[in-house]
């Protein structure tokens, strides 16, 4: 997620989370930002769609959406609290105000109210990925 | 045409809290208007005042976005999969770019 989201600077970067049936994520898919903007985002629709039917086939489930504040601190903006509709999806944002060091935090977004949700890195064997 | 129509999360207070509709439906607008007809409100929420598809929904049939075909118009072939998804956007705005 932070690679993209530095990869995709000055812009703001977006992309999915899929997660299996025991809630652990599986995937970042690393979608294009439709809007083009560093101030805003929507995802690529067909992306979109291309990462449910990916997720699905793997036997996950869209559990989360990401994006970066190119110039912004991690806290989601009343935008995204605006614009979150998925109250059972994990809202997390990398902060890239410190270019040196982004912060990336999750949060759930339910009825206009925030809570964070404290990440986990986990290291698991076997990275395959099905394709 | 019978159709398998996937409901987002944020359209199921519109249907009774269904994640699947079987409807039906020669086009993709009478589809969402077989809805309708068995769920008043649905309509007002997925189609604007002049009928046509809300700007924050995209509306993939058997894995095309109909915006890109015929839109409400599109031929629903039997036995397709209509799936409805709303936008996912947000962001940082009002923007606090740095010029540093």
């Amino acid at each position: 997620m932070v690679a993209h989201a530095l990869f995709c600077l000055p812009e703001e970067a977006c992309g999915l989370l899929a997660a299996d049936e025991q809630g652990r994520l599986r995937m970042a898919y690393c979608l294009s930002n439709a809007e083009r903007s560093p101030s805003s985002y929507a995802l690529d629709p067909q992306e979109h769609f291309h990462a449910l039917r990916h997720a699905e086939a793997c036997g996950w489930h869209l559990a989360g959406v990401f994006h970066s504040h190119p110039f912004g601190p991690v806290h989601p903006s009343p935008n995204d609290v605006a614009r979150a509709l998925e109250p059972d999806w994990l809202y997390v944002v990398a902060s890239l105000a410190d270019r040196d060091a982004p912060v990336v935090r999750g949060y759930w977004i339910r009825d206009g109210k925030v809570q964070e949700e404290p990440l986990v890195v986990a290291v698991r064997d076997g990275g395959e990925v099905p394709g | 045409m019978s159709v398998q129509v996937r409901i987002p999360t944020v359209l199921r207070p519109q249907v009774g809290g269904q994640a699947v509709l079987v409807a039906e439906g020669a086009t993709v607008g009478e589809v969402l208007g077989f809805i309708e007809a068995s769920h008043p409100g649905f309509g007002a929420v997925v189609l604007e005042a002049n009928g046509t598809l809300k700007r924050f929904l995209n509306v993939f049939l058997n894995d095309e976005d109909v915006r890109y075909r015929q839109g409400l118009d599109t031929p629903v072939p039997e036995d397709s999969t209509l799936v409805i998804l709303p936008a996912v956007a947000g962001g940082s705005f009002p923007a606090t770019m740095q010029t540093a």
